[in-house]
């Protein structure tokens, strides 16, 4: 990796500058509201993919259950939400008036005791970050103190992608079943369906998004981001050296759950809704793939990642949606077998040192942390 | 629970259960037998294992139609030329895959696991493409229609029975070419320390390639099986993916035995709770139990103590 020890390299700031251009300037000049929402719903993703660079490329956790942390954090907020949209005015043919309309359909008559606390805005804001980094911490301790790790690990966070999924499909009355939770309308009164609120929300993503950038950033750059590259290098000899190697992965583990959890409920807040087809085995591990196309070592390449094959997906999945499966698929072949650093890697050896021959400098100061290592 | 029921009437639902929970057992057991083949010996992590099976499906749906058109005498026995074809089918099928990606990715278990599931992605669409998109189900031979009744409140259906005993006799093959073969032996040698095995003059590319034709083969076999209980869609492989590797991992990922055992436990469990409970809620328990247990004991059920 790369010796400098200050928080932004040069290279860096160039790098956090263009995403931030962007980001804020050439997406929202370009695009009309539909599309630019549509982005606003692939950065959403990106949350996730950073998550992922830190457990992933830089820790060696490789987590297929991030689904189970985005959908935790979105439910949350889309708990709070719905509670909002179903006043008993707005719901006076029901049966009940003033619970959700799921519930009454499944023929409850009581709002559940845990929805309750879901009727504070500053409660569900809690908990969009701390259910699922309780969760991660469950399941961390249980399965870092034990040393388990590599595949096994990621077989059984892909179980609990299945477990979470099946309980929000079984459980229809409390959690609105297959269909999600949906027709989500205000928050706090302000209405989130406009263009104008679709677009003062895409601009909290981007804020929040680089605040993640940011935290991401400076774990990596503390000593903790620089253990975390040696457990994944050489794992026994960081336990020899007297580090307890558990808690460093419990924390990292948590954090990249944070980071789910706040992009899952930016996704409900831009979408609408929320729907236990983001939970699931394969939207977990369809994330990954956004961390892997970026660069599993790269922050920057991870956002860009989780844009470009979300752009991809939409793009082919009109016109030619019988290709797109194909062309996934070769994606997620392409980039572990030809370039296991992603775009980011890419450019750290093919576009970086070009820029720096034009500029006539030395390229020694490359992209974030950009193909330096191998992969794995 | 219980209350509902007389002594004689729970008996019945747990003897029909227990057998419905029987059958699961023989189709977890043929899925896993070829990933506990590929994963507990080789280390490698194929998600594309599940299409590898409906494969195996495909091919006995297509010899079902070939033999009703063209060959309506021999009907009553195109099961096991399909068995056959299906193993070969995706055995080959594995090898090629081994030898285009696998055994470039040896040492990068979990990127084997993405290139994999890649491979899953662009298999299913294949089917999809060929096949369409909807299920479509193989006509069953006479004789296996039906079913035996064995005391007044428990019948057993004959095709449940066949795949059981399919089921067992493909466990003892495995076993034998396991236990008994030169190449068991050397796979076994492999799994326990590869640059000696190759020392002593065993070929392990060669082997590790074998292998994985072989786990895929017999997950072919698998797909034909399962065709017999149930239909086959372009997307049925993902559905038992995880269960499959659960199954393999709870046994103890090196360990037939442990395999056959964890199946059996995992079955049972899940089918005498899914009377009891809504199915979708005795699979989550299922889960969570096995997930719980592997907190407590990482290493699955039997587990092979090997220096590492």
């Amino acid at each position: 990796m790369e010796t400098s020890n200050r928080f932004l390299s040069r290279s860096e700031i160039i790098g956090f500058a263009v995403l931030a251009a962007v980001i804020f300037i050439v997406l929202p000049v370009a695009l009309d509201t539909f599309r630019l929402n549509l982005f606003g719903k692939y950065l959403t993703y990106a949350f996730v993919a950073v998550g992922l660079v830190l457990c992933w490329g830089a820790g060696g956790i490789l987590s297929l259950g991030q689904g189970v942390f985005f959908g935790l954090g979105g439910y949350c907020m889309a708990m709070f939400l719905k509670l909002e949209a179903s006043t008993p005015e707005n719901t006076a043919i029901q049966s009940t008036p003033g619970i959700p309309d799921f519930m009454d359909w499944n023929q409850l008559t009581a709002l559940p005791a845990w929805w309750q606390p879901f009727n504070s805005l500053a409660f569900a804001l809690l908990a969009v970050v701390a259910v699922p980094v309780i969760f991660a911490f469950i399941i961390g301790v249980a399965m870092f103190t034990r040393r388990v790790g590599g595949v096994y690990f990621a077989i059984i966070t892909q179980a609990f992608a299945a477990i979470l999924t099946i309980l929000i499909i079984g459980q229809q009355g409390y959690t609105g079943g297959v269909n999600g939770i949906t027709d989500l309308r205000t928050l706090l009164g302000w209405d989130i369906r406009t263009d104008e609120a679709k677009e003062i929300l895409y601009y909290v993503n981007g804020v929040l998004l680089f605040a993640v950038l940011f935290a991401a950033q400076y774990v990596r750059k503390s000593k903790l981001g620089r253990l975390l590259i040696a457990m994944r290098d050489q794992e026994d000899r960081v336990r020899f050296s007297g580090y307890n190697v558990a808690n460093f992965k419990i924390f990292v583990f948590c954090l990249g759950a944070a980071f789910a959890g706040i992009g899952g409920a930016m996704f409900t807040l831009q979408v609408g809704f929320m729907s236990p087809t983001l939970v699931g085995i394969v939207p977990s591990i369809e994330m990954v793939i956004f961390c892997a196309v970026g660069g599993r070592l790269s922050i920057l390449g991870a956002v860009y990642g989780a844009l470009v094959v979300n752009w991809a997906k939409t793009t082919f999945s009109e016109s030619f949606p019988e290709l797109w499966l194909l062309g996934l698929g070769g994606l997620f072949i392409a980039v572990v077998m030809a370039f296991p650093n992603g775009l980011a890697g890419v450019y750290a050896e093919h576009v970086a040192p070009r820029i720096a021959k034009l500029f006539n400098k030395s390229a020694g100061d490359d992209m974030p942390g950009a193909a330096k290592t191998p992969a794995e | 629970m219980f209350s509902d029921y007389s002594m004689s009437e729970l008996g019945a639902i747990f003897a029909m259960q227990g057998f419905a929970g029987l059958i699961l057992f023989s189709v977890f057991v043929l899925m896993a037998l070829g990933l506990a083949i590929i994963f507990g010996q080789m280390g490698v992590i194929n998600m594309a294992h599940g299409e590898f099976m409906i494969l195996g499906a495909y091919v006995t749906y297509l010899m079902s139609n070939l033999f009703s058109a063209y060959m309506p005498g021999l009907f009553s026995a195109y099961f096991f030329v399909a068995m056959i074809l299906a193993f070969i089918a995706s055995g080959a099928l594995g090898l090629l895959v081994e030898w285009a990606m696998i055994r470039h990715l040896y040492k990068r278990p979990l990127d084997t696991l993405l290139a994999t599931w890649g491979l899953s992605l662009i298999l299913q669409q294949i089917y999809r493409s060929v096949f369409g998109a909807r299920e479509v189900g193989v006509t069953i031979p006479d004789w296996m229609m039906g079913s035996m009744p064995v005391t007044d409140l428990i019948e057993v259906p004959i095709n449940g029975i066949f795949v059981m005993v399919l089921a067992v006799s493909i466990s003892i093959a495995v076993y034998v070419l396991m236990f008994k073969s030169t190449w068991g032996r050397q796979v076994r040698a492999i799994n326990q320390n590869r640059v000696m095995a190759g020392a002593v003059g065993i070929n392990t590319e060669w082997t590790d390639r074998l292998t994985f034709g072989i786990g895929c083969g017999v997950a072919g076999v698998a797909g034909s099986a399962f065709t017999m209980i149930g239909s086959t869609g372009p997307t049925a492989g993902q559905l038992y993916i995880v269960d499959t590797f659960l199954v393999v991992v709870f046994g103890g990922a090196a360990s037939l035995l442990g395999t056959i055992a964890s199946a059996f436990s995992i079955s049972q469990a899940q089918s005498i709770m899914e009377f009891f409970l809504s199915g979708s809620m005795a699979k989550v328990l299922t889960l969570l139990t096995i997930v719980g247990i592997l907190m407590i004991r990482p290493q699955g059920l039997f587990a092979l103590k090997l220096r590492k």
